[in-house]
C-alpha cells in the first residue's frame, strides 16, 4: 500500500501524462487535418495550391448542370465578386439549389475547376453558413431579410 | 385564451422558482426545516405549472391555432397528427420549454424520491436546482416567449421542415433534453456537497441513479440522432463530427466518466474532489451544448435560429452555471477529507485509467468544437472535420477499451497484473478468433479494421466472460451458475450488458467505416447493378401524391445468386408547402449488414436515374450495440441497491464477489 503523497504524485504524474498526450495529439491533427475556409474571392487572390479547403458562397442562377458522366454535377458558386466553378461526384444534399448557400470542401485542380469531396448545405433553409454569410458581408453583397425567408436570392 | 393561461403558468413557473432557490437555501443554512421544507413542496408547484404551460402549448399545436406565432412557424394544418405533437419541440421556444419541464421534472423527483437524503443537503440540491430554474425560465419569458400571438392570425402555418418529420427525430430531443438536463442533479448534488463541505460513500450512492438515468437517456438521444442521420440524410453517415453533435457527445463522454468515478466515492470513498469537479463539468458541457445550438456561433448543419441576443444570453446562463460552481469548488474542495488508499494496478486504478481517457477524449473534441470560433477571432477561417477526429479516436480508445474489459477482472485496492490476464485467457482467444474471421472475410486491408473488430471483441466477450467467471460457467454444474446467474445483483448485470454493448457498437462503426461499398451510377428502367453479391433491377418509377409531400418512388428488387430476396422502395419527396426536398433512402437489412439504395435526379439527356447504391458491413450493431446499453443501464437502475429510497446510510453487505475480503 502507498502513501497518501506518492498517491497524489502518482495521480498528478498520470493527469500530466493525460495532458501532455492530449496537446500532442490535438497539436498533430491540427497540422494535418484542418481545412482554411477560402470565399471565391480568395481564391483568386491567393491560391491555396494543393491544400484541402473549404469554399463557400451561393449556387449561382442557371449554373448546375449534369456532367456527362450522369452522375457528377457542375456548378458555380459566387460571392458576386468572383466566383468558381465546382465539380462533384458526392450526392447533393437535399436543400442544395440555386441561390442557396452552401460550403464545399476539397481541393483546387490544376484546371482552375474546383473537385468537391463534401458538399454541404442546411437542414433548415432559413439559414445560410455563417462562413458564407460573412464572405457576402465581406464584398458588400449581404441582404439581411427577416426571418422566415431565404436571406438571398438569385437574380434579385 | 388558453395560450394565455400557458404564458401565465410560465410566470407563475418563475416565481415558484425563485422560491424553491431562496427559501430551502436560506434554511438549509439557518437549519430551519419548515424552511427548508417549502422547497419541496415549491419543486412540486413548479412542475405542475409548468406542465400546464407545456400543455398549452402542445394544445396549441394539436388544434393548429394558427393565431400563435410559433405554430405559425412551425405547423401547417395538413401535417400529420404525430409531427404536430412533436412539431411541439421542433423549434427553438418549444424546445427551450421541454428543456425547463424536465428540469422540473427532475427538481420534483428529487424532492419526492429522495427521503433519506440529509435534509440539509436536499434543501441545497433542491435550491441549486431551483436557481437553474430560474435562469432558464427568465431566460424563455425574456427571449423566446413560446405563446407570441400573431395578428391577423394567417389561415395556415410555415410547416416543419421535412426533414424533422420523421418518427426517428420526434422522439430524439426528449431523451437527448433528459440527458442534458438529468446531469443538472449531478450538478446539484456537487454545488449542495461543496456547501455542506462533505462527501461521503453515501453522497456517491445518491447521485449516481441521477447520473444514470440522465446517461441512458442522453445514450438513447443520440443513437436516435445518429440512426435518423444514417437513413434520412441520404447517403447512410451515421456520425459527422458536427458541432452539435459534438455538443451531444461531450456531456456524454464526461457523464460516463462521472458514472464510473461515483462508483470510486461509494466503494471506495476516494476520488471524491474529482468526482465533484466532473459533475460540474459535466452540466457544464450540457450547457455548452446548448449554447452552441441556440446562438449560430458555429456553422452547424443543425444549428436553431442564428439570434446573437440569445447567443448572449445562453452564455450568460452557461458563465453564471460553471463559473459559480468552480469558484464554489476552488473555495471549498479543500474541506473535503481524502478518501480510501489504492494501489495503481486495482479496479479503482482502472477507473482512474477510464476518468482520464474519457476527460482526455471530452476535452479533444472541446477543443476540436471550439477552435474555429477562437481562430475566428484572429482572423483565420478553418473547419474542423472528420480528418482530426479520426486521427485521434484510435490513440484514445484503444486504450480505453482494453482497461474497460480488464477493469471488472480487478479486484478492489490491489491487482496483480498476471492474475487478471490468467483469468482472461478465454477473451484473448476469442478475440484472436475473431480476428481471423474477419480477415478471413474480408482480407488484411485495412489494418485498423483489424484492430478494431479486435477492440470491439475484446469489450464483449470481455464483458461476457467477467459474468460467466461470477457464475463459475463450467465449472460446476449448469443449475449451480443458473442460480448464482440469478443471485447476481443487477447492478454487476448492468455493466456487463452496457460494456458488451459498447463492444457490439464499436463492431458496427468498425465495420461500416472500413468495409463500405459503393457505387454510383445511372440507371434506366429494367437496368441492372450489382454490389456487394447482391444484383438489383430497377421495375419502376411512379409519381404519387401522398398527405403533405409529393413522391417519386423508385421499385427495385433484389436478388441474391439468382434467388430473389427483397423488393426495395426508394423515395424523393417534395414538401410543397416547405418548399423542400428530401430523399429517403431504401434499407434492406440482414442484421449482419446493410443494402442502402439512394434514388436520385432524372438524368436529362440519357434518360434514367442517377442511383447510388451502398452496402454497410455490420452498420445494425451500432444500434443494437446503443440499445443494450440503455438496457444495461436500466438493469443498474433497477437494482435495489441503488434505489434512492433505499434506507440506512451504511454501505448494505454486498455479495462477496463485488467487494473481496479486506
Amino acid at each position: 500500500m502507498m502513501t497518501r503523497k506518492k498517491r497524489r504524485l502518482y495521480m498528478l504524474l498520470l493527469a500530466l501524462a493525460g495532458l501532455g498526450t492530449a496537446t500532442a495529439l490535438t497539436l498533430t491533427a491540427f497540422e494535418e487535418n484542418v481545412a482554411f475556409f477560402f470565399s471565391p474571392s480568395d481564391l483568386a487572390t491567393k491560391p491555396p495550391g494543393d491544400k484541402r479547403v473549404r469554399v463557400g458562397g451561393l449556387v449561382e442562377g442557371g449554373s448546375v448542370v449534369k456532367v456527362d458522366d450522369g452522375v457528377s454535377t457542375r456548378f458555380t458558386i459566387t460571392d458576386t465578386a468572383h466566383s468558381v466553378t465546382i465539380t462533384t461526384d458526392r450526392p447533393l444534399p437535399d436543400l442544395f439549389r440555386e441561390g442557396q448557400g452552401v460550403l464545399v470542401e476539397g481541393r483546387m485542380g490544376s484546371d482552375g475547376v474546383f473537385v468537391a469531396s463534401e458538399v454541404l448545405a442546411k437542414h433548415d433553409e432559413k439559414y445560410m453558413p455563417k462562413e458564407v454569410a460573412d464572405a457576402l458581408k465581406a464584398s458588400g453583397q449581404f441582404k439581411p431579410e427577416l426571418p422566415g425567408k431565404p436571406v438571398y436570392e438569385a437574380g434579385k | 385564451m388558453i395560450p394565455e393561461i400557458g404564458h401565465y403558468a410560465l410566470v407563475l413557473a418563475l416565481l415558484l422558482a425563485v422560491a424553491q432557490s431562496v427559501m430551502p437555501l436560506v434554511g438549509a443554512a439557518r437549519r430551519d426545516v419548515a424552511w427548508m421544507e417549502t422547497g419541496r413542496m415549491a419543486a412540486f408547484a413548479q412542475l405542475a405549472a409548468i406542465t400546464i404551460s407545456f400543455a398549452a402549448l402542445m394544445q396549441a399545436h394539436v388544434v393548429s391555432d394558427f393565431s400563435v406565432q410559433n405554430v405559425v412557424n412551425n405547423s401547417h394544418s395538413l401535417k400529420p397528427m404525430l409531427y404536430k405533437v412533436a412539431g411541439v419541440w421542433g423549434n427553438h421556444e418549444g424546445s427551450m420549454l421541454l428543456w425547463v419541464f424536465m428540469l422540473a421534472l427532475f427538481g420534483a423527483a428529487v424532492a419526492g424520491f429522495g427521503r433519506n437524503i440529509p435534509p440539509t443537503l436536499k434543501a441545497r440540491v433542491l435550491g441549486v436546482q431551483g436557481l437553474i430554474g430560474v435562469g432558464f425560465l427568465l431566460f424563455i419569458l425574456v427571449t423566446s416567449n413560446p405563446f407570441a400571438r400573431v395578428y391577423p392570425a394567417p389561415f395556415d402555418g410555415n410547416d416543419l421542415n421535412p426533414l424533422l418529420q420523421d418518427p426517428g427525430l420526434a422522439f430524439h430531443p426528449p431523451f437527448l433534453y433528459l440527458g442534458y438536463v438529468g446531469f443538472s442533479v449531478a450538478f446539484s448534488f456537487a454545488v449542495g456537497a461543496l456547501i455542506e463541505g462533505r462527501v461521503d460513500p453515501a453522497w456517491g450512492r445518491w447521485v449516481r441513479p441521477w447520473t444514470l438515468v440522465a446517461w441512458t437517456s442522453l445514450t438513447m438521444g443520440i443513437a436516435m440522432g445518429s440512426w435518423w442521420a444514417y437513413y434520412e440524410l441520404g447517403w447512410g453517415g451515421w456520425w459527422m463530427w458536427d458541432p452539435v453533435e459534438n455538443a451531444s457527445l461531450m456531456p456524454w463522454l464526461a457523464g460516463t466518466a462521472l458514472l464510473h468515478s461515483a462508483i470510486v466515492v461509494e466503494k471506495r470513498d476516494a476520488l471524491k474532489t474529482w468526482t465533484i469537479l466532473l459533475a460540474i463539468l459535466t452540466f457544464s458541457l450540457s450547457l455548452l451544448g446548448t449554447f452552441l445550438v441556440r446562438s449560430g456561433v458555429l456553422t452547424s448543419v443543425h444549428a436553431f435560429a442564428v439570434d446573437p441576443q440569445r447567443g448572449v444570453a445562453v452564455l450568460g446562463l452557461l458563465i453564471l452555471a460553471t463559473g459559480g460552481g468552480l469558484l464554489l469548488f476552488a473555495l471549498r474542495a479543500h474541506a473535503l477529507k481524502i478518501g480510501g488508499l489504492f494501489a495503481p494496478l486495482s479496479r479503482e486504478g482502472a477507473l482512474v485509467m477510464n476518468n482520464l481517457l474519457l476527460s482526455v477524449s471530452a476535452a479533444v473534441v472541446l477543443i476540436g468544437t471550439l477552435m474555429p470560433l477562437l481562430l475566428d477571432a484572429f482572423g483565420h477561417k478553418i473547419s474542423v472535420g472528420a480528418p482530426y477526429y479520426n486521427f485521434i479516436t484510435p490513440f484514445l480508445t484503444i486504450p480505453l477499451i482494453l482497461v474497460m474489459a480488464l477493469g471488472p477482472f480487478m479486484p478492489w485496492k490491489r491487482a496483480d497484473l498476471p492474475g487478471v490476464l490468467s483469468r482472461m485467457w478465454v477473451v484473448a482467444l476469442l478475440t484472436l478468433v475473431s480476428v481471423m474471421l474477419a480477415l478471413w472475410l474480408a482480407g488484411v486491408k485495412p489494418v485498423m479494421a483489424l484492430v478494431g473488430i479486435a477492440m470491439a471483441a475484446w469489450a464483449g466477450f470481455g464483458a461476457l466472460w467477467e459474468v460467466a467467471e461470477r457464475v463459475k460457467l463450467f465449472r460446476v454444474p449448469l443449475a449451480d451458475s443458473l442460480s448464482r446467474a440469478r443471485g447476481l445483483p443487477l447492478g454487476a448485470w448492468g455493466t456487463s450488458v452496457a460494456h458488451a454493448g459498447m463492444g457490439i457498437a464499436i463492431a458496427g462503426m468498425v465495420g461500416t467505416t472500413f468495409w463500405l461499398a459503393e457505387d454510383v451510377r445511372v440507371m434506366k428502367l429494367g437496368d441492372k447493378a450489382s454490389i456487394a453479391g447482391y444484383e438489383l433491377v430497377l421495375d419502376k418509377v411512379e409519381d404519387l401524391n401522398v398527405a403533405n409531400y409529393r413522391t417519386e418512388m423508385g421499385h427495385f428488387s433484389v436478388s441474391r445468386d439468382g434467388a430473389p430476396i427483397a423488393r426495395m422502395k426508394a423515395e424523393r419527396r417534395w414538401y410543397p408547402v416547405a418548399k423542400m426536398q428530401t430523399t429517403e433512402a431504401a434499407i434492406y437489412t440482414t442484421f449482419y449488414s446493410d443494402l442502402y439504395v439512394v434514388l436520385g435526379e432524372e438524368n436529362g439527356a440519357g434518360g434514367g436515374w442517377v442511383v447510388r447504391l451502398y452496402h454497410h458491413p455490420l452498420v445494425p450493431w451500432i444500434w443494437i450495440g446503443s440499445l443494450i446499453m440503455v438496457l444495461g443501464g436500466c438493469l443498474s437502475l433497477s437494482d435495489r441497491r441503488l434505489r434512492v429510497g433505499v434506507p440506512s446510510r451504511r454501505a448494505a453487505p454486498v455479495s462477496p464477489a463485488l467487494q473481496p475480503a479486506e
